[in-house]
């Protein structure tokens, strides 16, 4: 009994010790393989000539199949450690992933571009505050500033309103969802493409005799016994023309948010005010409106910002010629066009100065709303 | 209250200047979209002769025959014509004949081609074809006529390429976002670990910061790692962007399923992972698809992105249409069937998932 209670001990040590060299040798070879065919995938991908199908469907494969199994060998690893490891290990399983992304696509850079700010083009010498003074003062910032304070105002304004009136009146009429869908349905469009829809309706063939205006807005205006226009190369009313495509591809987002607020207000607080009353315009300004004021503000700050940030627009229909430049595409040109890296990080970083208090805003109310 | 059951949510108006109002916006709303579509498949030879309205049954001239101008005439000087004396420049603008025929010179002076036309009613004009697609997608040389009856010949656009070079992009770089963001949402809402506080802070502010900020840099790295032009590239970079409106959706939405079902998956011993697979993803999967539709569409319309770390390799659909416009700035019958190409697969997925993406935007804030 003795003899067998000691051999059992010796083959469990054996068995441990055995198990252990194979629980660590297997541990170092996951990762390895793991390493090994998402580094395959990586150099096919690179280097492949297949037809572009194929190359299409392992990219999607590899792409997704790589980081899913990413994830469940790091997890795979961490659970074999002891169970305080575990513990301690697996929120970075979970969290670092994002974490890493994010400091490296989002919180370096921004640092890094504040740093590039005060470079040269080149980045290598110190040029103090030279790239802000051109970005505060240069004729062409100053003409960027403007139009995008236009498309702020208006594209903003007009967005906001005509999404406000479509809400309001799609709510008491039948067949709301139709209408809502058509008014929505711009949303889905690139810029690229409500570029070239918008380049469409605008274009301009000039006088002659024989020719014929193609593009709608010119075809009404001869209807009614005007001259066709030019409409996007005159400053500084091409720019209004600009803003209206904005303004047909955000008033589908002003509408929804603004409808879904408008319908949860408690209907009988609209009809204990029609009782006493009010007529319609009362009921909207003074009910409705304050009992959506948050969504309103913030359905307005969302707008805001991406009038601040618009690029493609401009970028397809002008490339910011003719007087209709932006902050974004002026970025874009500075650093592309003529490879300024400091001139461009000085913009994007008074992009960034720009929507720093809806940074803090959001904060603000994030740390209101809940005990995280 | 007489009518009990007319709540005002019910109490649909039957005002005209509501249904006036809603419709004229819709027609203005869908014209533009609808005329790049009809224009998309007519003939080039037709797109650069009349606008596209006019397949619709209109009034307006329409051939009745032809005359060829005798050589012997001088047409400098005014002549007789089918019984009137006029000049070229007034039959390039169209003569009215006593009958109320109208006489049009067709093309150049040289031509000495004289359309005899009739006024009325034109019915639908359907002169439709499908080649301005095909061309448009190939990446050969494509052929048309154009206005004038010219051959122009011009290098195709590989649209086709660009549309599968944007699915190569869009799945990924909407599903990886998805997967890493509801992997940190779950250690946000049901982990402890140090610093889980200040990190979610840092994700939340920034949820509105402008791209532009980053993309000098991160082109840097990508330049340095030799990535520019790759789909890597490309899903890292919208993975990154995209992460913190994808963190805090997910976490509000993750953060509030009952904590009854994780204990008790717990005390059956489950492990964290076990528990994310296979209880939160299947539960949270509204919201993951609420925000799936959000990215797709953000990446497959994105062209700033695109732009910036593609370059002229694997172009998408968005850089492969603004080289078009480009390009090709009065080439219509190729620009609306390039950007109908571009525009059918985000229209299909945002009609079939509407429901969701709407959901997706009320719930969410800003994106940067």
């Amino acid at each position: 009994m003795a003899i067998m209670k000691g051999e059992k001990n010796k083959t469990t040590i054996l068995d441990w010790f055995a198990s252990g060299i194979g629980q660590i040798l297997i541990s170092l070879f996951v990762p390895v393989l793991t390493f090994l065919i998402l580094w395959q995938g990586f150099i096919f991908l690179r280097d492949a000539n297949a037809p572009k199908l194929v190359i299409v469907l392992v990219a999607v494969v590899w792409g997704v199949g790589g980081v899913a199994l990413l994830y469940y060998v790091s997890n795979w690893l961490v659970e074999k450690t002891t169970r305080i490891w575990v513990h301690r290990l697996q929120p970075f399983v979970f969290v670092g992933p994002a974490i890493a992304l994010l400091a490296w696509f989002l919180a370096i850079p921004t640092i890094r571009t504040l740093y590039l700010s005060f470079m040269d083009a080149n980045s290598r010498n110190f040029v103090g505050l030279d790239n802000y003074i051109f970005a505060f003062t240069d004729r062409i910032m100053l003409e960027a500033f403007r139009n995008n304070l236009l498309w702020m105002i208006f594209g903003t304004g007009f967005s906001v309103g005509l999404g406000l009136l479509i809400a309001v009146l799609a709510d008491r009429s039948r067949f709301e969802k139709i209408y809502k869908a058509i008014i929505f349905m711009p949303m889905a469009i690139s810029f690229v493409g409500a570029g070239v829809i918008w380049k469409f309706m605008y274009t301009y063939k000039g006088e002659g005799i024989g020719v014929v205006e193609i593009g709608l807005l010119n075809a009404i205006v001869i209807a009614l016994g005007g001259k066709p226009q030019p409409w996007l190369t005159a400053a500084p009313w091409n720019n209004f023309f600009l803003i209206v495509i904005m303004v047909w591809l955000q008033t589908g987002y002003a509408m929804v948010i603004l409808s879904s607020a408008i319908k949860a207000i408690p209907a009988e607080l609209l009809e204990a005010a029609r009782v006493d009353g009010a007529n319609e315009f009362q009921v909207f300004f003074k009910i409705m409106i304050p009992a959506i004021q948050g969504t309103l503000l913030s359905v307005i700050t969302t707008i805001v910002i991406f009038s601040l940030k618009l690029f493609d627009i401009v970028r397809v229909m002008t490339g910011g010629n003719n007087g209709t430049n932006v902050i974004a595409n002026e970025f874009y040109i500075q650093r592309f066009t003529y490879g300024n890296a400091g001139r461009a990080s000085a913009i994007a970083v008074v992009l960034l100065i720009a929507v720093i208090p809806v940074i803090i805003y959001n904060l603000r109310q994030f740390r209101e709303r809940r005990a995280f | 209250m007489a009518a009990k059951s007319a709540s005002p949510r019910n109490r649909k108006s039957s005002g005209f200047w509501i249904y006036f109002v809603l419709i004229v916006i819709c027609i203005i709303w869908l014209i533009p979209t609808v005329g790049v579509f009809i224009t998309s498949f007519r003939e080039p030879q037709d797109i650069y002769g009349s606008g596209w309205w006019t397949i619709f049954p209109h009034q307006g001239w329409t051939k009745e025959s032809e005359i060829l101008v005798d050589a012997n005439i001088d047409v400098d000087q005014p002549f007789q014509i089918q019984g009137i004396t006029t000049t070229f420049t007034e039959l390039r603008k169209g003569v009215q004949l006593p009958d109320g025929r109208q006489l049009t010179w067709v093309g150049n002076k040289r031509s000495r081609l004289v359309e005899v036309e009739t006024y009325g009613w034109i019915g639908f004009d359907i002169n439709l074809t499908l080649e301005n697609y095909r061309d448009v997608l190939s990446g050969g040389t494509v052929q048309y006529v154009d206005a004038s009856g010219n051959q122009i010949q011009r290098q195709g656009n590989d649209l086709g390429t660009a549309f599968l070079n944007s699915i190569a992009v869009a799945v990924p770089a909407t599903i990886i976002p998805i997967l890493i963001a509801a992997f940190a949402a779950y250690g946000f809402a049901w982990m402890n670990f140090a610093g889980r506080k200040f990190l979610f802070t840092i994700v939340v502010g920034l949820i509105v910061v402008p791209l532009q900020i980053a993309l000098v840099p991160v082109l840097q790295d990508f330049t340095a790692l030799n990535l520019n032009g790759s789909y890597l590239a490309m899903w890292l970079a919208h993975t990154g962007f995209g992460l913190p409106l994808a963190i805090y959706l997910l976490y509000n939405y993750i953060g509030e399923l009952p904590r009854d079902i994780l204990e008790s998956a717990f005390i059956d011993g489950a492990s964290h992972f076990t528990i994310f697979i296979q209880l939160i993803l299947p539960l949270a999967v509204p919201a993951l698809a609420s925000f799936a539709i959000f990215q797709f569409l953000w990446v497959w319309n994105d062209y700033l992105v695109a732009l910036i770390f593609l370059g002229d390799q694997n172009r998408v659909v968005t850089m492969a249409l603004a080289a078009m416009v480009g390009e090709k700035g009065q080439d219509w019958h190729l620009l609306t069937s390039g950007a109908f190409i571009s525009m059918i697969l985000p229209l299909t997925v945002f009609f079939a998932l509407q429901r969701y993406f709407v959901r997706g935007l009320t719930a969410g804030s800003v994106k940067g």
